[in-house]
This record gives structure tokens, sequence and C-alpha cells, in this order.
């Protein structure tokens, strides 16, 4: 993106790292000026818009479409069908790699769920091109379909969420359950949820002979690329995906789905550039989505309030025609010490688009149940839901045995209390009404979330004019890569963050694997710091080699590199720029490759995870039973916070997030037809901001040696775990009224208060 | 989107004209109109634009002590006019509880009456609706229903009319001016919504061709004005619509409340005037006995249509909390969030 002309920050201060310091984004006054350009805010000459009819019917065939009127409709150019499309290279079922997710892209009539993709209308304007999709009048072969966690026989999938195994022991539970004092039995049900991301996926595709340009959010270049390159039979090099800027992906734009593919098929057949953009509702089907669960949680405790046995059990779903479960139990894995915890899922078919990850999948569905039940169980054991989970900390990680590489929660749980003021709560429910009468209540949640580390490279050099330049095809979601990566960078090289030019978001770059997992600032910081090193050595190589600089003879010592001068390790006086090493070795530029990856020895040895503690005050209504959070407080340890200020935003997400899965998200299905009833950003609710409380975030040391050579663990997810249960906790003990169905309505508090 | 006919009369009798046609429909400031066309739920053939029209913007206090309120007035301007929320507070409450603030800066007091309901069936063009599609039937009446009416409704729709204007409006007798074929006409506001019967597609009195040209607030409406509140449950703070509604206002002479007005949003396919209660009240001391058996009195033909019995307890509930918040006295600023039970919190910090 040579355009791209980033924003230096004018509060930048240097205190001799840039990481750890809060930069402001430095895409931010780009933003602000509406001068940052996401995908469908391209225009390329000629280009036609394109736009999907999609499927009402859930489940059955097309058997017409009126194709002839959408083409008499003025300004339609064409129309996309099964029977009319380019030919792909590949059948788009065949699963190549376990991150291939079958998609629709007019293989055939048949209909696998609401707002299917059923043809495509290709004209001038976008106004000829929707009502040419809605002259198609489609006609179906309707036949019943399955909706909802009790469609049909269930089944035991093969694994769970990616490649985790579907069932996991330790220890016998069904003694622990029976040896138990205090026991609980309680079912949580979470509803079906959609990633909403502000910008709706959109595709501008251009076919220059057998070369294609993309313009398209993604948050995973390579894999995106590679799948558009087996599909449509073309070599990976003739082939640029551009994605400087994403508006929120969320999961939902990793893994190519259906509709920038069917962009492409587009281009394709009419020989000219394609937009093609989702209509918000068109959201809600081909581009994945939070699966719902059914969580039934048996825990017994002994006397003293110590976990005997921990039994997790999820009931989900998976589309009629593909495999994604949602590991919600596998929540119950890292966090209570239970000698004995088995966890289990099964799954049942709907003729619903494909579940996918959605921010903290199996995590953010299983922690607000997990902390539910924890809850309910320090309440039956008369104990404070903090003492209790301090009671059952988990010094090493319940499930494996490992020890943790790290793990601050203790931490967590006493600067956030303490922040909070916890101690002041009472144990009993229903015992505080604030000065308007409305009931107050606190709970708390632990959050938990991996750390994960994918595999990415980087490339970097340094340049005779003394600036540096980092290339990775990164990608930044709105979380702030294109400002954190480069901190990174500017470290690696010894550089002032201003003298680097850092290049991400475009497919020509070294891959930088995929932003989810939470791991992206983790990987790709990884490889930055492996090709920082990489170009520093070959730097000082041209030093210490050389008897006309300062540096001759450092080789062993080592040098260290900071503010463009590399710097005798063993005697600071000794010193020399780059610019005069360059100069004299009399080469333009030194340049370098750097690799990050998992450690298999250190991932063998430690279990790696963030931990943080979540506390929640609401207030209801005593009569009315309207529910609202009046303060949050959440507490987290990380590892290394690489900026501090970006890292507050997407924890403050992140709990926001967790607030709106207790109280307010929720996709209503209509149970007979399997269409979606509230696809839509007015009746889809998520909070405004006067929902948002007050909210308070505490980034807790911690420093780990282990995760990765910056000790990095990533902040993207963590947040709405604990979150969300620290709110539905909070509304007990508010109310007294345990709701075990998210999110808690009006009714379900109504004639019970 | 299908091609239409765009016209911008410059009279109110050239706007009659052109919109008595068949196929034409009137366009406000269409935040209503245009996701209906958008969705493909309504699919004129031609817009008559209003918005240009002349002397339907004003706000005037007439000889008699009325307040005539021209339709083109946008739903912000009229709750932020200082006189108009003085004098009748529960309106500009009810008005700055809808919708956003971008959208109360656009839509106007005609769109706001005449706003189609939010029945979710009647946007999903696939499902069958008996408003939408004369005898098609109503997929809502055994689908996702737990916001549908609990008064009012027939086995043909069990829609609601979402708007929260009209309930403090109806509670105040406000008269609607009508522009016709046949020249001008007034109807009381709540003869201007029909229940459905067998015919819900047929959502109001008018014509075709019918302009409503203003809305009056009889002399008596300003009595009400230091004993009146709307009261909003909801699901998020804002941009939501209600999940039930109340409109209360008094008029309390030597501590008995001389008159009771009070009206109902989102429980049927009109503003729900609560006569029965209202009559109640009348001659009684504002107590919270009295206020019970009002809200009894409102609700007592209530009965669920679907999911959503809860709404008649939630309704009885609210009653009460907006006669106990009128009685209490109309508060000297509107709340930072208008109409929420949360208003009162002294942790509101948003304005
Ligand atoms: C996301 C969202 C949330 C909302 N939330 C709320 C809420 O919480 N509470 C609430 O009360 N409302 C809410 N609304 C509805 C909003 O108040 C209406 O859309 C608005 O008042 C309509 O006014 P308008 O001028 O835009 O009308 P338009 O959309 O232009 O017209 C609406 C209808 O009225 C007809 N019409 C308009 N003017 C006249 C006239 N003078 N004479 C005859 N017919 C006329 C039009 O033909 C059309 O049928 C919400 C709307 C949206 C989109
Ligand atoms: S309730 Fe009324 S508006 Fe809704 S589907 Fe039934 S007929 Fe249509």
């Amino acid at each position: 993106m040579p355009e791209l002309n980033l924003s230096s920050t004018p509060a930048h201060l240097r205190h001799g790292s840039n990481i750890g310091q809060p930069l402001t984004r430095r895409d931010g006054i780009l933003k602000v000026k509406g001068q940052a350009t996401y995908a469908a805010d391209n225009h390329p000459p000629g280009m036609l818009f394109a736009v999907m009819a999609v499927s009402s019917i859930a489940h059955g065939r097309v058997i017409s479409l009126d194709v002839a009127a959408a083409k008499r409709h003025p300004g339609v150019v064409d129309v996309m069908t099964p029977d009319h499309k380019p030919q792909l290279a590949i059948d788009p079922e065949i699963k190549t790699n376990p991150f291939v997710f079958r998609m629709e892209v007019l293989q055939s009539n048949e209909v696998r769920y609401a707002n299917q993709p059923i043809a495509v209308v290709i004209a001038e304007t976008l106004e000829a091109a929707t009502e040419g999709a809605v002259l198609l009048a489609p006609r179906y072969e309707t036949l019943p379909p399955l909706v909802g966690l009790d469609a049909g026989e269930s089944y035991v999938p093969p694994v769970v969420g990616v490649g985790n195994p579907t069932e996991n022991h330790l220890g016998d539970v069904e003694a622990g359950l029976a040896a138990a004092e205090k026991q609980i039995d309680a079912t949580y049900e979470t509803p079906p949820q959609y990633h909403n991301a502000m910008e709706p996926h959109a595709i501008v595709a251009a076919w220059n002979g057998d070369s294609l340009q993309i313009d398209m959010p993604t948050q995973g270049l390579m894999l995106s690329l590679a799948r558009v390159a087996e599909l449509f039979g073309i070599a990976h090099d003739k082939i640029h995906i551009r994605s400087p800027f994403l508006g929120g992906g969320f999961g939902s734009k990793g893994l190519m789905a259906g509709p920038p593919v069917l962009g492409i098929m587009a281009a394709k057949l009419v020989g000219k550039p394609v937009k093609l953009v989702l209509r918000r509702e068109q959201m809600y089907g081909p581009v994945g989505h939070r699966a719902p669960t059914r969580q039934r949680l048996r825990i017994g405790a002994d006397g003293e309030g110590r976990l005997t046995a921990l039994d997790h059990h999820a009931r989900t779903v998976s589309s009629a025609f593909d495999d994604f479960y949602e590991p919600a139990a596998d929540a119950s894995h890292t966090l209570y010490a239970a000698p004995a915890i088995r966890t289990s899922h099964d799954a049942v078919r709907v003729h619903t688009g494909t579940p996918l990850f959605m921010r903290a999948p199996g995590e953010a569905t299983g922690s607000i149940a997990l902390e539910s039940a924890i809850d309910e169980m320090a309440w039956a054991c008369g104990m404070d839901p903090l003492a209790f989970r301090l009671k059952n900390y988990a010094e090493v990680e319940p499930m494996t045995g490992k020890p943790f590489s790290s793990k601050a929660l203790r931490a967590c749980y006493e600067q956030g209390a303490a922040r909070f003021g916890w101690s002041k709560r009472s144990l009993q429910p229903q015992q505080m009404r604030d000065d308007a009468g409305l009931l107050v209540g606190w709970g708390m949640g632990t959050a938990t979330f991996p750390a994960l580390m994918f595999q990415a490279e980087a490339r970097a050099v340094l340049r005779r004019d003394g600036s540096g330049a980092m290339e990775i095809g990164a990608h930044d979601m709105g979380q702030g890569a294109w400002t954190a990566l480069a901190q990174i960078a500017a470290d690696e090289l010894g550089l002032d963050i201003d003298r680097v030019e850092f290049k991400a978001g475009t497919s020509d770059l070294p891959d930088a694997g995929i932003a989810g997992g939470s791991a992206h600032t983790a990987t790709a910081g990884a490889a930055i710091h492996s090709a920082g090193a990489a170009v520093i050595a070959k730097l000082a190589d041209l030093a210490t080699n050389d008897e006309r600089s300062p540096l001759f003879g450092a080789g062993n010592a080592g040098v260290v590199a900071r503010d463009g001068r590399l710097i005798r390790r063993d005697d600071e006086s000794r010193s020399e720029s780059y610019v005069d090493i360059l100069a004299r070795a009399g080469v333009a530029e030194v340049e370098a490759r750097g690799t990050g990856a998992p450690n298999p020895a250190a991932t063998e040895e430690y279990a790696m995870h963030a931990h943080g503690a979540v506390f929640a005050e609401v207030k209801v209504d005593p009569e009315l039973g309207q529910i609202r959070v009046s303060r949050m407080v959440g507490a987290f340890a990380a590892g290394r916070i690489v900026n501090p200020h970006l890292v507050k935003s997407q924890l403050f997400g992140g709990m926001i997030w967790g607030m709106s899965f207790a109280l307010h998200e929720e996709a209503i299905t209509d149970r007979r037809s399997g269409r979606i009833m509230n696809a839509n950003l007015g009746e889809y609710h998520i909070p405004v901001n006067a929902d948002v409380p007050p909210l308070d975030v505490i980034t807790v040391e911690e420093h780990d040696p282990h995760v990765n050579a910056l000790g990095i663990k990533g902040v993207g997810e963590i947040g709405i775990t604990g979150s969300a249960g620290a709110v539905a906790n909070a509304v007990w003990h508010a109310t007294g009224v345990r709701v075990r169905r998210f999110p808690i309505r009006i009714e379900d508090l109504l004639t019970q208060l | 989107m299908k091609q239409f006919d765009y016209v911008r009369p410059a009279t109110v009798a050239e706007a009659v004209a052109a919109a008595a046609q068949p196929g034409a429909v009137y366009l406000a400031a269409g935040t209503n109109l245009l996701d209906l066309m958008k969705g493909n739920i309504s699919r004129p053939d031609r817009l008559v634009d209003v918005t240009h029209l002349g002397g339907l913007d004003q706000i005037e206090t007439l000889a008699d002590g009325s307040l005539r309120i021209g339709a083109l007035v946008s739903n912000a301007d009229l709750a932020h006019d200082a006189n108009f929320a003085k004098s009748y507070p529960a309106v500009a409450e009810a008005l700055l509880s809808g919708a956003s603030a971008q959208l109360r800066n656009a839509a106007t007091v005609g769109g706001n009456l005449l706003q189609r309901t939010r029945c979710a069936y009647f946007y999903d063009t696939a499902s069958r609706c008996n408003k939408r599609e004369a005898g098609s039937g109503c997929d809502a009446r055994d689908g996702e229903n737990r916001g549908h009416a609990v008064l009012g409704w027939s086995e043909s729709c069990i829609a609601t009319h979402p708007s929260d204007f009209c309930v403090p409006l109806v509670a105040l007798d406000a008269i609607v001016e009508i522009e016709g074929r046949n020249g001008r006409r007034e109807i009381a506001l709540d003869d201007l919504h029909r229940l459905p019967g067998n015919t819900p597609e047929r959502e109001s009195a008018l014509e075709p061709g019918d302009l409503i040209v203003a809305v009056r607030l009889p002399p008596a409406a300003r009595g009400f004005a230091t004993h009146a509140r709307y009261l909003k449950v909801r699901e998020r703070t804002s941009y939501a619509f209600a999940v039930v509604s109340a409109a209360a206002a008094l008029r309390i002479e030597n501590g008995k409340i001389a008159e009771a007005r009070l009206a109902l949003g989102s429980v049927a396919a009109k503003p729900w005037r609560a006569r029965a209660a209202e009559d109640v009240l009348k001659g009684v001391a504002p107590t919270a006995d009295a206020f019970q058996e009002a809200a009894w009195r409102a609700l007592s033909e209530a009965k669920p249509s679907g999911d959503n019995a809860f709404k008649i307890e939630l309704a009885r509930r609210i009653v009460v909390r907006a006669l106990t918040l009128a009685a209490a006295g109309t508060p000297a600023r509107i709340p930072a969030l208008p109409a929420s039970p949360f208003a009162s919190t002294s942790g509101a910090l948003h304005a």
C-alpha cells in the first residue's frame, strides 16, 4: 500500500523503547477523515455491481428463477446461476485442508439454509442489480428444515473447535460427585449469535487475463489466497489481495466464504471488475455465526468448598453439510482444580449456515455456563464467590497437570476485587438497593483464554539513509496492528517508529498467518522480532569484520541496536551509526527474513493461558425487571503489553461483548421456517453507548519467558470470558433469581421478583 | 430497487391529487418508508414528496389555547421546543425516548403517526402476512411473537403499533387534521389507527390521497403539565422500540385526581387509550391502591396472542409506575434517559 500514509503520533514520546508505549493508532487520522480505503471503497474503471439473491427457505431446492425478467430490467448485464457460471477448478465441496469450509457458490440448486446465495445479478448500478435480484422471483420445492438444539438425533462429533478431542477425562467424575457434600446439576442455554462486524463482507474483484486483483477484508491473507488459487486454478503469484483495513472481523473474515468467491466468479463471467457487498441481513447465513449451546454442568464440592468433580457437557449444532463444533465444554479444562473433570460434547444437524469461530469460540459460551455454575456452587457452600474460586485455584492446569508458563490470576483477583470494592458484598442475594430503590447486585467471573502462536514470516530492511522497513502481511481489523506491530518493528530495528516503513495488509508481503485466536500480535511480533534480529546481525557483521569500524572485533561481545546505532555491548562508548556502516560498506541496504512459530518443547511442557477476573455491578428495577449494568472492573494478566492504550480498548470491547452476551444478543430463528427474524442491527440487539457503564481495566504485570520470544499472550478475546458470567451472577445477586437461559430477558425476572 | 416516479408537488392540493392515484404514497423523511422499499415490503409506483410543501413545519398556539403542530415538524425540533416540552412534557419525553438522535432529527410528526408495525413477519417478505398481503395468513400467530399484541388483536393480525409519540398524544385527546380529495376534515387521533379485525391491511382511517397536515392538542391538554410522564420499558437503553410503554397524565386538585389520562404503547395495533382505568381514578386520591386498581382495569380485557403473557403483567406494573411518577410531579427537566425506569438513577451518566 504505497499510498497508505499513516500519520506519526503527535504525542509520541520515546523512553528508549517503543514497546510498552501507549501510542494512539497511527491509522486513526485516516479513519477519522474517511481516507482509510476499505474494500468496498474501491471503484476500478468499468466496475459493475453484483448483488446476491438469497434463499428464503432453509431446506429444499430452487425450482425456478425468472432470469429473463431480471435481464429485461434496465441496467442488468448478466445473471449468474448454477446453469450459467464460470467453472471452478475444483469442487468447492472438497475439503482440501482442515481450514476449508464448504461454501455455496451456485454449484447446484440445493438449498441448505436460509439466506444461502442462489443467484448473482450483475448490473451497471447497485439499484439495477438489487431490483434484478428481486425480479428473479425464485420458486422452491420446500422440505421441512431442522431447527434448534433438539432438531434431530444427536451424535458425537469427531472433534470440536479446531481439532480438540470431543471428550476429555481426568479422574473419576461419578465417584467425585457421589462423594460430594454439595452438588449442583444445572443446564444453561446460549443462543445463536452473529459476528455483525460493522463493515459487511465485501469484495472488489478484477481479472486481468489470468491474474486477479482482489480488494477484500480478510483476517487471513495467505489462507484466502491459497483458497482462491485452488478454486480458480491459478498460481499464487497471479493473485494480489489488498486488505489494509477491516471494519471488524471477529472470526467471520478469517477463511474464504462463498460470497467473495461469487464476486470473483461474477467478474470472470462478465469480464469486468465487479463489486459485491453483502447486505446486513445477508450476513446471517453464508459467513458464519456462533452456534447455540445447551450445557449441563454437574459439580460436586466437599464440606470445605473444595471441588470433588466437574462434569461439563455441551450440546451444540452444526450445519447439515459441514462440521464446526463450538467447543464450549473445554472451558472447564483450565480454571478450577477439581480432581475429577469430564468434558464432553454432542451435536445435532440443523439447516443453518455452518457455525464458525466467533470471538472466543467455545471460551465465551463455555465461560458463561461454567462461571454461573461455579457461582451457584459457591452459594450452595455458603461461600463468597471469590473465596470459593481462590479455594479451588489451579496451581497447575487441572486437565493436563502441566505447570503454567505464567499465571498471575491471583493478582488479577486481588487487584480487581480491591478496585471494585468486592469485600463489601453481601453474601446473600437481594440485599442491596441504591438510593432510587433499584436492586443492586455484584457478580464476578474468571476470564481465561489460551496463549496461542501460529506461524509467520517477516522481512526486515535497513537502508543507507538510516531508515528501515519491516514487511509482513499482517491484518489490522481495528485492533491496532498498524500501530502495535510497528512498535515492535521499531524496537527490533533499533529505530524510532517514525524511521520505520511498516508494510502490512497485502498478500505480496511475507505470510503473517491468521489474525485469530488472539495470537496475531504474538505470532507476527515473533516473526518481526526474528527478522529484526537477523538484519541487525547482518549489519553487525559488516561492522565488526571491518577494521575501520569502531566496532571491529566486537563479534564475540556482541552489539545492541538502539537509536539507529550499533553499540558494543561491553563498552557503550564504542558505537557506529547504521548510516556510516552501510556507507562504508558501499551497500544500499541490508535485508533479512525471520519467522515466528510456536516452540513445541515449551508447549509440551507448559500450559499457556492469559487470565483475568471481572467484577460487575447491575441494577434491576424490582417491579419492571429491567436490567442495566452500572459498573464493571476487569483485571487481566496477558504477558507483555505492547501498547497499553490499544490493549485497554480490546479489553473494553471484550467486556462490553460479555455484557451483550449476558443481556442482549440473540438471533431469533423461526422454528418452522428456519429463517432468522431479526437479521438487522435494529432488532438484533447489541449494547448502545447508553448501556455501557463506566468500565475499568487493570492490566496486571506478568512476565512469561516461555510463550514466545516477546512474552506476549494476546488480549483480543479474553475480555468476553468472565464478563458474561460476572453480569449473569450479578443479576442473581441483585434478584435472587438464577436465570440459566441467555440473554436474560425481562420475562425471566418479572414474575419472580 | 424497483423503478418509481418521484414527484414533488408545490401545494397541498397538488399533493393530494398526486397521491390519490393508485400506487402512490407520501414520502416524508423516509426513515420508515425507504427501509420498507429497500426490503421490498412496499413497492410504490410513485412517491409524492411532501417535505417541500410550505407551511407544514410550524408549531403555533391558536386563539383558543390549542396547539397546532405541522405535519412536517421534525420529532427532534418538537421535543426540543422549550414551550412545547413545558406544556406537554410527557409528549416530549416520549419523542426523546424514540429511535435515535439521528432518526429523530429526520423523522416527521406525520410520518411518526403513520409508521408501520415492526412485526418481523411483516418485514420478511417470505412470510405470510395479512397486513402486507391481504388474505395470505399470519405467520406471527404461531411464530416468534413475544413482542406482539395483548389487546385488540384478532386472528388475522396480532401486530402492534410501535410509536412512542402517539401514546401521550392519544392520552391528551390529540386531533389529526387531514386534507383529502374532498377538502379538509379532522378526526380524533384515537380514531386514526384501526384495530385489525378481518382487515388488518387497512391500518388507518385515511383514504387514498389523504394528507395529514397537522396534529392539534386541545386546550385541556395543557392542564396536565405538572403531572405527566411517559415510561418505556425496552431491551436496551436507546435505539429500541418499547416492549410496553405508558403515558400517564393527572390533573390533581386538592389532593384528589380531578382527571386522569392513561394510554399504553406497543400493546395493540393502535396507541391504547385506557378509558376504564381513567374512570376509576376520577375523584380519588392518588394512592398505590388506586393505581393498582387502575392497572387491573386497563388490562382487564388483555389476553396473550402467543408467547407474550408477560406483557400483560408488565403493562400493569408500568401503569402503576407511570401513574406513581405522574402523581409525584413532572420533573423540572426531562431526565437524562428519557422515559427510562433508570432515569432517576443517581448514577445516570449519559445525557
Ligand atoms: C431503527 C429505528 C428505530 C426506531 N425506533 C423508534 C422508537 O423507538 N419509537 C418510535 O416511536 N419510533 C421509532 N422509529 C420509527 C420512527 O419514529 C419513524 O420511522 C418515523 O417517525 C417516520 O417518520 P418519517 O417522516 O421518516 O416518515 P416516512 O418514513 O417518510 O413515512 C412513514 C409513513 O407515513 C406516511 N406519511 C408520512 N407523512 C405523511 C403525511 N403528512 N400524511 C400522510 N401520510 C404520511 C408515508 O407514506 C409512510 O407510509 C424507529 C425507526 C427506525 C428506523
Ligand atoms: S401479526 Fe399482522 S403484521 Fe404480523 S404477520 Fe400477522 S398479519 Fe402480518
